[in-house]
């Protein structure tokens, strides 16, 4: 059992990669409470398709990824912002307009190049297999800052997020929490680009934070959950795409998603056996 | 329209031909009025007369077409002096996972910084609110878990918590129990021994009448606004509630059917308004008959 669990990690590769997606699904799920508590999922997924053209470039360039995908996640974030602010059109509109049309730039951007289906595969459904000393380093960083400042400015997020109306009498600016929210997600988003893909971001975001959700009843509980969840699922998967030999940001999102299920079911008080068998009452 | 006669420096409140409209129409059409220091407001008007509509502009939320509000002589957003305002109990996302006690603690935030957190002196002052509308034995219930009155003493016991100089409460005796409705009139009567200057907005008249100093009578316009026996006339109430509003032997009823008004279970509500006599008021300084 011990070798079985140990065999993978005798790789280097695999080593960086345990790495590299514990601190992506920890990360995630921390910053995917808030999206889940605030109905930023179509956000997320969307702000996750939009960096395709900045990565892309970046690639073509033969610049550093990284720097492409956080360019793009940023210009997106504030795109959709200066869209909706006008009113002229809804945000969700907004979205879906603007991340279509920087996705399919971003895949026009890549099918000139030679190697298309492999590179854009990698991109879509991520290869953390292939994170390097430097990913990984960068990764930390990211993952470290977003962390800090989400914990340093916690009770400003829950405020602007729980009660904008109190935010806003209170002398706070909630709006620019809202913006600084945005930005860690794009944050987020690039750093996840390695391990599960532009695809499968969102299921990183708001699987762990859900499931998290039937779990707790206090934020902080939450928070510590998904985090569980995200961190789990992410060991979990990785061993299932080794022994398997099958995609590993497949398998850790699948992982996340069966968690997300049992407790759905198996939720004390809020799953849906519990509710179904402690309602004896009147009627059904 | 009466006027109050304090001199404009002692006002608490100033508001000065203020118009708020929400894509075209106007929902306050040059209101103007002045609050002392110190009084207890009801704002009083039937639905969608700008009720809501004025408070969330005293507090800067919504930014009037023309017109002036000053808090202490500052416009909105602008004071030290915290400015505790309790909208409507629907504005508010009851599944966020927050307990009693955190929402309490928020009320404390304007005076911590955004990277400080609730100190000893906060949690203190915390558990006095909360004991103070009786909810310390919840105060660690997932908020999603409270009846109505309770929810709405969670928003009185926060505005406490901040310790406020003007404490604004939109409907606060809309789709409450009797007890959540007798606690908030106690509140607005400890109040006035801390000197906190009080708007409360409402469709109950004879509350208004007993427990306040003032009333300012709405639709869109100000129809009047001084002491209760001055303002609760035939001729206003008629100008306020229009067809809404019957006058029976020294009697008003006010037939209000709540088109906007969703979640407390009620398709149609009645507010009925009885007084002894139309323009005979109560003693005004709100105590029990």
């Amino acid at each position: 059992m011990i070798d079985w669990l140990a065999e993978p990690f005798t790789f280097v590769f695999m080593q960086r990669a345990l790495a590299a997606s514990l601190l992506v699904g920890i990360v995630c799920s921390i910053l995917g409470t808030f999206v889940v508590l605030r109905s930023m999922a179509f956000l997320g997924d969307a702000l996750a398709h939009a960096i395709l053209p900045g990565v892309a470039i970046a690639y073509l360039a033969g610049a550093n990824l990284f720097v492409g995908a956080l360019v793009a996640a940023l210009v997106v974030a504030f795109g959709i912002g200066f869209v909706a602010r006008g009113g002229a059109i809804r945000e969700d509109t907004a979205i879906g307009i603007l991340f279509t049309a920087a996705l399919a730039l971003g895949v026009l951007l890549i099918s000139t190049a030679g190697t298309y289906a492999t590179d854009l595969t990698h991109i879509l459904f991520g290869n953390v297999l292939g994170v390097t000393t430097t990913d990984l380093r960068i990764t930390a960083a990211l993952s470290a800052l977003v962390l800090v400042v989400v914990f340093a400015l916690y009770k400003e997020f829950v405020l602007a997020a729980f009660d904008p109306v109190l935010a806003h009498t209170l002398g706070r600016r909630p709006e620019a929490m809202d913006g600084l929210m945005l930005v860690l997600l794009a944050l987020t988003i690039v750093v996840s680009l390695q391990t599960v893909g532009v695809g499968l971001v969102a299921a990183m975001l708001v699987t762990p934070a859900a499931t998290a959700s039937l779990l707790t009843r206090r934020l902080p509980a939450m928070m510590a959950a998904a985090a569980v969840v995200g961190g789990l699922s992410s060991v979990a998967g990785l061993y299932l795409s080794y022994y398997l030999d099958v995609a590993s940001g497949a398998a850790i999102v699948l992982v996340a998603t069966a968690a997300f299920l049992a407790a759905f079911l198996f939720a004390p008080r809020r799953g849906l056996v519990w509710r179904r068998t402690t309602r004896q009452e009147p009627g059904m | 329209m009466n006027g109050v006669g304090e001199a404009a420096g002692q006002a608490v409140l100033y508001v000065e031909d203020l118009r708020v409209g929400y894509d075209g129409a106007l929902a306050l059409d040059g209101v103007t009025l002045t609050v002392p220091h110190g009084a207890q407001v009801a704002v009083v008007g039937p639905n969608g007369a700008g009720k809501s509509t004025l408070f969330k502009s005293v507090v800067g939320l919504l930014r009037p077409r023309s017109g002036r509000i000053l808090i202490h002589g500052r416009p909105p957003g602008d004071q030290d002096d915290p400015v505790a305002y309790v909208p409507q109990r629907e504005e508010i996302d009851w599944r966020f996972p927050v307990s009693v006690s955190d929402v309490v603690m928020m009320g404390r935030y304007g005076r911590l910084g955004p990277l400080r957190r609730p100190r000893q002196i906060d949690r203190e002052i915390v558990a006095q609110a909360l004991d103070r509308l009786g909810l310390s034995d919840l105060a660690s219930r997932p908020i999603g878990e409270l009846s109505g009155g309770q929810q709405q003493r969670v928003f009185l016991a926060r505005a406490i918590a901040q310790e406020p100089h003007v404490l604004l409460l939109d409907e606060p005796f809309t789709g409450v129990d009797v007890r959540a409705r007798e606690m908030v009139l106690d509140l607005l009567q400890s109040m006035r021994a801390r000197d906190v200057t009080v708007l409360v907005s409402t469709h109950d008249m004879e509350t208004a009448a007993r427990r306040f100093d003032l009333v300012a009578l709405l639709n869109h316009r100000l129809i009047a606004y001084g002491a209760p026996d001055h303002v609760f006339t035939p001729p206003h109430i008629a100008a306020a509630f229009g067809g809404q509003a019957l006058f029976l032997d020294g009697m008003v009823v006010i037939d209000q059917c709540c088109p906007g008004h969703v979640g407390d279970g009620v398709a149609h509500r009645h507010t009925h308004a009885r007084r002894d006599e139309v323009g005979h008021a109560p003693d005004r300084r709100g105590r029990a008959p």
